[in-house]
């Protein structure tokens, strides 16, 4: 009896070992398709086509037109703000910062912050807030760019909603999400930027995302 | 055996006695402590609202763009400015800890004289800082003496 319960013992840890070892996998956001496709042999097979981010073209901090290429095989984290927000904005870079210095001189890994004040936030403003937070650095972009441009990318594939109000406090709002694109430019999971415990979270997924294959 | 007994009761009335003169004088200070600790918890949460988006959880800042909280001889030599600051905002580049900071500090038209009176008690308290109590009358007065 006693042997049959050992053994029953040594079969759960075992369940539990294979159980710890499954790796967890972020989900993938936003709208999909099926694709149908036929191979050579004429099977037809089902491709899911997931929403990436389209290609763009801004201006960075240093004056220097950065597109998608930027990105090539890297996972990033992307925000909108701009520079003379009082409000949600010194907190969420704050708390970006902290991933910044966690994944810092990661080479897979970049920070990109657009700003959504067009009017006053050209790339020597942004060069000087850069400057200022101490994160000067190519490993993250700050970027200007026209407000349709950011407006659109901003609503339309990162899902953040941004506008102009001249009843706000600095006349803009926008919400504070710091959304994670994967090497593919799928959105894998949309944090927010003014609570630290979910910057926690997408520090952890930021790690998980990095081991994925 | 006696002797011993007259020893304790000494003991119990003499320590009786000094009980007495400190509740006394602990009851003296603690008018003006439950004020004091009413204007650090009202000016904990203000802080919380208002200020630590920028200036931190503890008061250390963020990077260039805010100043620290903690340079104790800043605030001690700049107290009658504090009430302005927030009233007011600043516009003009300030030394903090030995460093230059630039940027604009909002104004914050809607606190009250309390309200600021209790964020600078809670500020000039905390983050290593230790300056004891300042008023609502305190405030009202720095106010007057704004530079427009």
């Amino acid at each position: 009896m006693k042997k049959i319960l050992s053994y029953l013992y040594a079969a759960c840890l075992a369940v539990l070992a294979v159980s710890c070892t499954q790796e967890k996998k972020l989900p993938i956001y936003g709208d999909r398709e099926a694709k149908i496709t036929k191979d050579a042999n004429g099977n037809e097979k089902i491709d899911t086509i997931y929403k990436t981010i389209p290609n763009f073209k801004f201006l960075n901090q240093d004056s220097i037109e950065i597109t998608q290429d930027t990105f090539k095989d890297k996972i990033y984290v992307a925000d909108f703000f701009f520079t003379s927000c009082s409000t949600i904005c010194p907190i969420m870079h704050r708390n970006m910062k902290t991933l910044f210095d966690a994944y810092k001189d990661n080479n897979d890994i970049m920070f990109l912050s657009h700003t959504i004040d067009f009017k006053y936030d050209k790339p020597s403003v942004l060069k000087k807030y850069a400057q200022k937070l101490g994160v000067d650095v190519p490993q993250w972009q700050f970027v200007w760019g026209d407000k349709k441009d950011v407006y659109t990318l901003a609503e339309k594939d990162y899902l953040v909603a941004v506008q102009e109000d001249n009843a706000a406090t600095d006349g803009y709002v926008h919400q504070g999400w710091l959304v994670l694109i994967d090497k593919h430019k799928r959105i894998r999971g949309a944090y927010d930027g003014t609570k630290p415990e979910e910057v926690e979270k997408l520090k952890n997924d930021m790690g998980i995302l990095l081991a994925e294959k | 055996m006696k002797g011993k007994n007259i020893g304790f009761r000494k003991a119990i009335v003499y320590s009786l006695f000094i009980g007495s003169i400190a509740m006394a004088f602990h009851a003296c200070q603690s008018a003006g402590e439950i004020e004091m600790a009413k204007y650090m918890s009202n000016g904990k949460d203000l802080y919380q609202a208002r200020c630590q988006n920028c200036h931190g959880k503890d008061g250390e800042g963020l990077g260039e763009l805010a100043p620290p909280l903690t340079d104790t001889i800043f605030l001690k030599s700049n107290k009658t400015k504090l009430a302005c600051f927030i009233k007011n905002g600043v516009n003009e580049p300030m030394q903090v800890n030995g460093k230059i900071y630039q940027e604009k500090m909002p104004a914050f038209k809607d606190l009250h004289d309390i309200d600021i009176a209790q964020v600078i008690v809670y500020i000039t308290n905390t983050f290593g800082n230790k300056q004891g109590m300042y008023t609502y009358e305190q405030v009202a007065n720095d106010l007057k003496n704004c530079r427009k």
